[in-house]
């Protein structure tokens, strides 16, 4: 994996050394800049150093977290830059996937078990046009219903600027915080969930158990941000971010329930299915406990296949809905040339989309024991 | 006294299975009855020939085009990229606009056109872009773009781009991940590790980024990004799933037996494994197309592709204009080029899923 990274990054630095000339260039087209002061600004910037010498700063100084200055933004670091840009990207990436996963695995296997029902066409159909949907048109869609039409969600960005001109707070804190509250009460689910596991076998009891237990972390939750003197900022920056993430996971929801679905398909013809039914088992059971277990397997595994859907549509719905993250980052460096921020972006990218892989592969061995054995 | 083996008389001797046709028509007639077996499969599935039909439909839309441009469509106007047609409507003179088509506001009449103008009076004004309209010495059944050229012209010229690209790419990516995917499974070993080490690399690339990367930096047109495409995809995602279907394949008794037979590495790889993966390949085939015509799109909805007109153009148009949010005032704007990326890549999924139950039985409901 780290080897692979490795490749990543010198890839990156092929990419910005293919092509011709450097970026002392860009001076080429004013008269009051001689050609002694290029000189000297090449050798300020190491561009007269052989390649194999830039080439070992550049991954001494990407791992030290210098990723030079920003063109575009002159005295910010393109490493400060992307401070506040990375947890927007990935809140966004994150939630709308796991958003999409839950929801798609659980109509999915639904899905599949009403086959030839009218109800299992729509949903077909409605899905491979979701799937296939050509997304910036969809996300155009989306912003234009339920921004303008509508009016229930602001046009884009990420905070109403007017309303946070005399706070305390910046809005990079405050999404820390909201971040770092949500994994909390995930974190307290978890453990409940688990407290109940032990306490009780029966499955209906335990799926009660833990939905009170859902509810009650969510509104403690809830109720913890309303009585804080932060409320409306933290309700701003909630009500920019519903539309992108809902855009966003409507696609991968459709991918995520055709595969379930098909993978739930094959599951069902298997013989241990049978064997369910036979023993007398209700078809929810067999539906949930046998069947659906066993057809997440393949659903895991396109998670690591999806990864990269998943961030080119999070770059797409960045720009769509002007949302300041890594993606509208990259955009915009591309339009100012500015190339460090363009490759920091992409770096980010890269590391993001391996911490995904990390990610889809732990789970991957947590559900099949096949996978820890070997 | 040991008799001397006496040969078989020609009588006493297996007879022989007698090929009076020669081997590569023995070969096309095999060929053709299976996909004559297959198209019977595949006809039944109702999914597969919807998708067909949109895919058939868009082609004769492609065909149509360069027919239409001969006859009745004059070049000047209809050209989808130099095309111009200057549309005149009659819009009535009001002191608040609520429909910016039919009416101009007092002020800005009197400011283009005649300072005398009156409320209530009504003008013949260039409009750009104009609605669909069967009216006029040139009708324009879509409208005309901010820039005066015919929707309908573009969007039926954008098809052959599209087909040509996507086909391409998923020839490229195809042949690529096929051959990738079973030399990594007939060799195996250190073969395996490194071609498969170098799909994880691709695959740890998201793939619009990196385009992004390349086009901004770099003049990217059709064929160019159809054969980038075409390779990302064949030696990532592509590749690792039918070198698993290879190894399912390179396992099978007649494999053993064709290297017992004195078969070369290239004769099993090519005559053996290839054609048991091709299936599975063609499947893939289907959805990258689809793949390659939407990143297309996004590619030149974003502008960052050295490409006169496609679909992705079309609505990089309307969104440098300004008529990115006017949703279904202009719809003629947003709508028609959206919906043919969907529809395409919807066809050609639906061709892919069909095709999936003719490969794999298990997923047919009989």
């Amino acid at each position: 994996m780290a080897g692979v990274f490795f490749v990543f990054l010198t890839l990156l630095f092929t990419l910005l050394h293919a092509m011709p000339g450097d970026i002392t260039n860009n001076l080429i087209g004013n008269p009051n800049i001689p050609a002694s002061a290029r000189e000297q600004l090449r050798q300020e910037l190491g561009l007269d150093l052989p390649l194999w010498q830039q080439y070992l700063r550049y991954i001494t100084n990407f791992f030290r977290g210098n990723l030079g200055m920003s063109f575009s933004r002159a005295p910010n670091s393109v490493a400060s830059i992307l401070a506040d840009a990375i947890p927007r990207t990935v809140f966004l990436i994150a939630s709308a996937t796991i958003l999409a996963y839950w929801l798609g695995f659980k109509t999915g296997k639904i899905v599949a078990w009403r086959r030839g029902s009218r109800s299992e066409h729509v949903l077909v159909t409605a899905g491979v046009f979701f799937q296939t949907v050509f997304y910036p048109w969809f996300a155009i869609v989306m912003l234009w219903l339920f921004g303008l039409i509508l009016g229930w969600f602001p046009l884009g960005r990420f905070i109403t600027s007017s309303l946070w001109n005399a706070t305390p707070f910046t809005p990079r804190e405050m999404f820390t915080w909201m971040i770092l509250s949500a994994v909390a009460a995930l974190a307290v689910y978890a453990a409940a969930t688990m407290v109940i596991r032990r306490i009780t076998r029966r499955p209906t009891t335990r799926a009660t158990a833990q939905r009170v237990a859902g509810g009650a972390v969510v509104a403690v939750l809830v109720a913890a941000w309303w009585a804080s003197p932060a409320r409306v900022y933290a309700a701003d920056i909630v009500h920019h971010t519903i539309l992108p993430v809902i855009t966003l996971a409507i696609v991968n929801y459709a991918a995520v329930m055709l595969l379930t679905r098909s993978s739930m398909l094959e599951t069902m013809k298997e013989d241990y299915i049978l064997t369910a039914r036979a023993k007398g088992l209700d078809e929810k059971t067999i539906r949930d406990r046998h069947a659906a277990r066993n057809a997440l397997l393949p659903v895991t595994t396109s998670m690591v296949l999806a990864l990269a859907t998943v961030v080119g549509g999070a770059i797409v719905t960045e720009t769509i809905f002007s949302w300041p993250g890594v993606g509208l980052l990259i955009l915009d460096g591309i339009t100012m040339n500015d190339t460090p921020l363009v490759m920091g972006g992409l770096a980010i990218i890269g590391v993001l989309a391996l911490i995904g892989h990390l990610v889809a592969d732990v789970l991957y061995a947590v559900l099949d024991p096949r996978i820890r054995l070997a | 006294m040991l008799t001397e083996p006496t040969r078989p008389t020609e009588a006493e001797r297996a007879p022989a299975v007698v090929v009076s046709q020669p081997y590569w028509r023995v070969r096309l007639s095999l060929a053709w009855r299976g996909l004559r077996r297959t198209w019977a499969l595949f006809r039944q599935n109702s999914v597969g020939m919807i998708g067909l039909g949109i895919i058939l439909l868009f082609l004769l839309g492609a065909i149509a085009h360069p027919i239409l441009m001969a006859t009745v469509w004059d070049p000047a106007v209809y050209h989808p990229v130099h095309g111009y047609d200057a549309v005149v409507i009659e819009k009535e003179v009001v002191e608040e606009v609520t429909d910016e088509l039919t009416q101009i506001e007092v002020n800005e009449a009197r400011l283009r056109t005649d300072p005398f103008v009156q409320v209530g009076d009504t003008l013949r004004m260039p409009q750009q872009p104009a609605p669909p309209s069967l009216r006029g010495e040139h009708p324009h059944l879509l409208g005309t773009d901010p820039q005066g050229r015919d929707i309908l012209s573009q969007l039926l010229y954008s098809i052959r781009a599209a087909f040509i690209l996507g086909a391409l790419a998923a020839v490229m990516s195809v042949v690529v991940a096929t051959t990738v995917g079973s030399v990594a499974a007939y060799f195996g070993g250190r073969t395996d590790s490194v071609l498969m080490r170098f799909s994880d690399l691709i695959l740890l690339l998201p793939i619009l980024p990196v385009l992004i990367v390349i086009g901004a930096y770099f003049q990217m047109n059709m064929p160019i990004l159809a054969v980038t495409i075409g390779l990302f995809e064949g030696f990532g995602a592509t590749a690792i799933v039918l070198k698993s279907q290879a190894l399912q394949v390179s396992v099978k008794p007649f494999i053993d037996a064709a290297r017992v037979a004195g078969g070369g590495h290239a004769h099993i790889i090519f005559r053996h494994l290839v054609p048991n993966v091709m299936p599975l390949s063609l499947l893939y085939m289907m959805f990258g197309v689809a793949g390659a015509i939407a990143l297309e799109s996004v590619l030149s909805f974003l502008g960052l592709l050295d490409i006169e007109m496609s679909w992705g153009v079309m609505l990089n148009v309307a969104q440098r204009q300004g008529y990115l949010l006017s949703g279904t005032r202009y719809w003629w704007l947003l709508f028609p080029a959206g919906l043919a990326v969907t529809f395409l890549a919807f066809a050609f999924f639906l061709v892919g899923r069909g095709m999936d139950e003719v490969i794999n039985p298990r997923l047919r409901s009989r």
